[in-house]
């Protein structure tokens, strides 16, 4: 499994057991689509259940929201800056734009923490009403995704300052960097069709 | 959130405190076994911590056996408690709780586990690889399961079991309307088991489509590997629903939301679809792979290739696409109007199509075929007019409109009970009997199987068959006594006395491996039913290895025709490399232990304890990151000596059948 490395392709897919792992990591998310796609739904059936609770209006922060989505993009895209230095084995400039990814999650999470106790305090929690029961569960399941995804970068870190660029860590970097992404893809979805609806509509 | 302390034990009910007592006697006499013959080294190093397919598949297995036992014992008291009106053996309350737990018993934990065991034993073998693709996750895979299951059945005994039916519809499930933990266990034992099974379902879908032997492409794929690969994509598909389902009764019980109450804006119905969302492809999930069992049983026992094998595939996938939409039929009373109940009846009635095939082509692989009735072949013929039964009694409550009279009565339970027991249950006895001297070495007694069937069918019709001619009386589901004047109580005594047969029936089926474990020959032949597909090439039971030399494939049914041209036991001592295996782990056993932990402590309610045994789940995540163990190799010598000893056997084998 281990061995048969085939040098001409990228070092995370030189393996097979590599390669068996990120088409299992693909399938993986093709499960997370159907989680996030389900609660989108249950979103949109409790949505405008506002029970005479607050509507999104009345809590939204637009401004808030668009600084994260901000972070949230940008650390994508420096992300992907990240594996392309893995491909070209710079080190350095890896570990970089990855703890730069990792400081602009984390400066997400902030943020949406900080929204999260603004609307606690307004009186909105999610035993208030049905659509604010959707909205956190939602949200909270996207940010408790990316509060697990950085501590998997961090372990991932101390490994790449161990071990260097193998096929293994390579493969790991990868991997994580598709679940990064994959979560900005989520993100797009809920900016649109949670805060950007809910202000229209 | 108001749970009395002092009623965890559940006490009082003298079957509650037998059980209680027999659950700690077990208990003990197991530790004091194992410590007596110096067990516990031998239980860690080879059940405990394995990663091989094969002892991973008979782990599945014996649970399956065990959970079997528990979810028929359930039914025996609910058949006991209707044998005859107005009895007073059980009452409501206990009633509501055994129907419930008998019905997420025995799917989730006897057919899932049965066939996943299955599935774990065969399909690396049959497309000729050395393991799974993912080893490690697969053992996790299983003690998750093992410990859902686990959690699950403690209820019993600690705290009371759920009691809102298997499907837990709310409100009735709610806080509101079933303020006691026993849902706690439902909604967080499920999700455990879930997760395990979501971990199996991608495992499978990436072992098949990677690791098949060199020239086996998909259309020369054994149909049981198959509906492996079908079913996992469904799994991957319908389970991350049930997922959400199960976090969002979470949140409703334990923290207040409002998801599916009747205030403050929830849904009720929004669980029923997100269920049956789940549901209803979970039948597929159990049915598809008893489908690949019963093609490879009849195609070998009929000494004739499958017969179309082609529209066998097609059959599956779209079985599969159609499991997807048609999830309403499940609540046609509940009001969603005629033009989305005339859709889903369409699609419901549709799915007959893709079955009705299936039939007609198992059919049509035994005619002219040399049928040999071995035990797993009865299995299979009698399976044909069974499921039928079934298939044409879904078709009726597929009709929406005459559902109105059949839904929520025992019409109902007796039709899928004909679909499940014939097509799941009579399907892994199949596979038992047929795959048996390939796990184990030895055969389990074809008389005894003899005697399993008969008993097992006549008293699986006679229990059953009745219920559907209670239920267009009116008798209703889930009701725990009737009156006398109903005029139910005969065939409700018939109905009683079949459960009887097929409880014994079950019981000769347990003697049956006791018996082949203590008394039947250890010299089996590798190929004993002279079979078709590749696992039938390698040794019995398997070397951990599998295959010294991955065989090469040239068309269906791989082995039958290596067999024609003769070149079976050839092994070129030449052609072995050394083999890489990966190593055990300890980590899957300690993952199932915090995740048991945890659930348990969720399930009181116990907020911060389970917090902290969360952490231990970080913990083994974190370990599993650091861990670069990257498995180890067989040496060339070890792989011939291992050959040669089940290659040139002294004496000759014994072919039972041929």
């Amino acid at each position: 499994m281990s061995a048969n490395i085939n040098h001409s392709l990228p070092l995370e897919y030189q393996t097979e057991q590599n390669r068996l792992n990120i088409l299992g990591f693909w399938v993986f998310l093709g499960a997370e689509i159907v989680l996030f796609a389900t609660l989108f739904a249950v979103y949109g059936v409790l949505g405008h259940r506002y029970a005479g609770g607050p509507t999104p209006s009345d809590i939204f922060k637009l401004n808030d929201v668009l600084i994260e989505t901000l972070l949230l993009l940008t650390s994508s895209f420096t992300c992907g800056l990240a594996v392309f230095f893995m491909r070209q084995r710079n080190m350095k400039q890896l570990l970089v734009w990855f703890i730069i990814t990792l400081l602009l999650g984390a400066g997400f999470l902030f943020m949406e923490i900080r929204e999260f106790i603004h609307y606690v305090h307004e009186g909105a929690t999610m035993q208030t009403s049905a659509f604010l029961s959707s909205f956190f569960v939602l949200l909270g399941t996207h940010g408790a995704h990316v509060t697990f995804g950085i501590i998997w970068a961090i372990m991932l870190i101390i490994q790449l300052l161990q071990r260097g660029l193998t096929p293994v860590t390579a493969r790991k970097m990868f991997i994580i960097s598709l679940y990064w992404h994959f979560l900005d893809v989520v993100w797009i979805f809920i900016f649109t069709f949670v805060y950007l609806k809910g202000m229209v509509g | 959130m108001g749970i009395k302390w002092n009623e965890i034990f559940v006490g009082g009910d003298p079957l509650l405190v037998g059980s209680q007592i027999a659950i700690v006697l077990t208990v003990v006499a197991i530790v004091v076994g194992l410590t007596y013959f110096k067990k516990w080294g031998w239980l860690w190093r080879e059940w405990l911590t394995t990663v091989d397919h094969k002892k991973i598949g008979i782990m599945y297995i014996l649970s399956g056996v065990l959970m079997f036992f528990r979810g028929g014992m359930d039914g025996l008291l609910m058949k006991a408690q209707t044998a005859r009106p107005e009895m007073n053996f059980l009452d409501a309350q206990h009633y509501n709780e055994i129907f419930t737990t008998h019905g997420v018993i025995m799917i989730l934990f006897m057919a899932m586990p049965f066939l996943i065991g299955l599935m774990n034993v065969v399909v690396p073998l049959q497309i000729g690889a050395r393991d799974v693709a993912f080893p490690q996750l697969n053992a996790l895979s299983f003690w998750l399961f093992f410990s859902g299951a686990m959690l699950f059945n403690i209820s019993f005994v600690v705290g009371g079991s759920p009691d809102a039916g298997w499907t837990s519809y709310f409100p009735l499930a709610g806080k509101e309307f079933s303020p006691g933990i026993g849902n706690n266990y439902y909604a967080i034992a499920l999700q455990i088991a879930g997760l395990g099974t979501l971990m199996t379902g991608i495992n499978f879908i990436v072992t098949i489509l990677k690791m098949r032997a060199p020239g086996m492409t998909l259309m020369k794929m054994p149909m049981f590997t198959w509906t492996t690969f079908i079913t996992s994509i469904i799994i991957v598909a319908a389970f991350p629903i049930f997922t959400v389902a199960l976090a969002l009764m979470t949140f409703d019980r334990l923290y207040g939301t409002h998801f599916f109450t009747l205030s403050s804006g929830g849904s009720d119905m929004l669980w029923a679809n997100l269920f049956w969302l789940w549901g209803h492809p979970e039948v597929y999930i159990v049915i598809l792979p008893a489908f690949g069992i019963f093609s490879e049983v009849i195609a070998t026992f009929s000494r004739k290739t499958l017969f179309g094998y082609t529209s066998m595939v097609v059959s599956i996938v779209g079985i599969a696409f159609l499991s997807m939409i048609v999830w309403v039929h499940h609540f046609y009373t509940m009001d969603a109007g005629p033009a989305v109940n005339s859709f889903f009846s369409i699609t419901t009635m549709l799915i007959a199509v893709p079955t009705g095939v299936k039939i007609f082509n198992w059919l049509f692989t035994m005619r002219k075929g040399r049928i040999q009735f071995t035990t797993a072949m009865l299995w299979a013929l009698a399976f044909v007019p069974n499921f039928v039964i079934g298939g044409v009694t879904g078709v009726m409550l597929a009709m929406a409109a005459a559902d109105f009279q059949y839904h929520n009565t025992l019409f109902l339970v007796a039709h899928f009970h004909y679909v499940l027991i014939p097509g799941v249950v009579f399907a892994v006895f199949a596979g038992l009997y047929y795959w048996w001297p390939k796990m184990f070495g030895f055969m389990l007694n074809e008389k005894l199987g003899k005697y399993h069937f008969w008993l097992f069918t006549i008293g699986f019709n006679v229990t059953f068959m009745p219920m559907f001619f209670l239920g267009l009386k009116g008798a209703v589901r889930r009701a725990y006594t009737y009156s006398a004047e109903s005029g139910f109580a005969p065939l409700f005594l018939v109905s009683a006395i079949g459960s009887i047969i097929l409880a014994i029936g079950f019981a000769v089926f347990c003697y049956n491996i006791y018996w082949s474990f203590r008394y039947a020959k250890r010299n089996v032949f590798h190929d004993p039913w002279d079979a078709r597909t590749l696992e039938w090439m390698t040794a019995s039971p398997v070397q951990f290895y599998n295959f010294a030399v991955v065989p090469e494939v040239k068309q269906l049914d791989a082995f039958w025709h290596m067999k024609k041209r003769g070149e079976t036991l050839t092994l070129k001592e030449s052609d072995i490399k050394k083999i890489h295996m990966p190593s055990n782990s300890g980590l899957p056993f300690y993952m199932a232990v915090v995740f048991g932990i945890t659930g348990f402590f969720l399930v009181f309610e116990a907020h911060i304890a389970a917090a902290v045994a969360a952490i231990g789940i970080v913990v083994g995540l974190i370990i599993r990151s650091f861990d670069y163990n990257d498995g180890y190799y067989v040496s060339v010598d070890e792989i011939k000596e291992t050959e040669r000893t089940w290659r040139n056997v002294e004496g000759g084998t014994e072919n039972h059948v041929g």
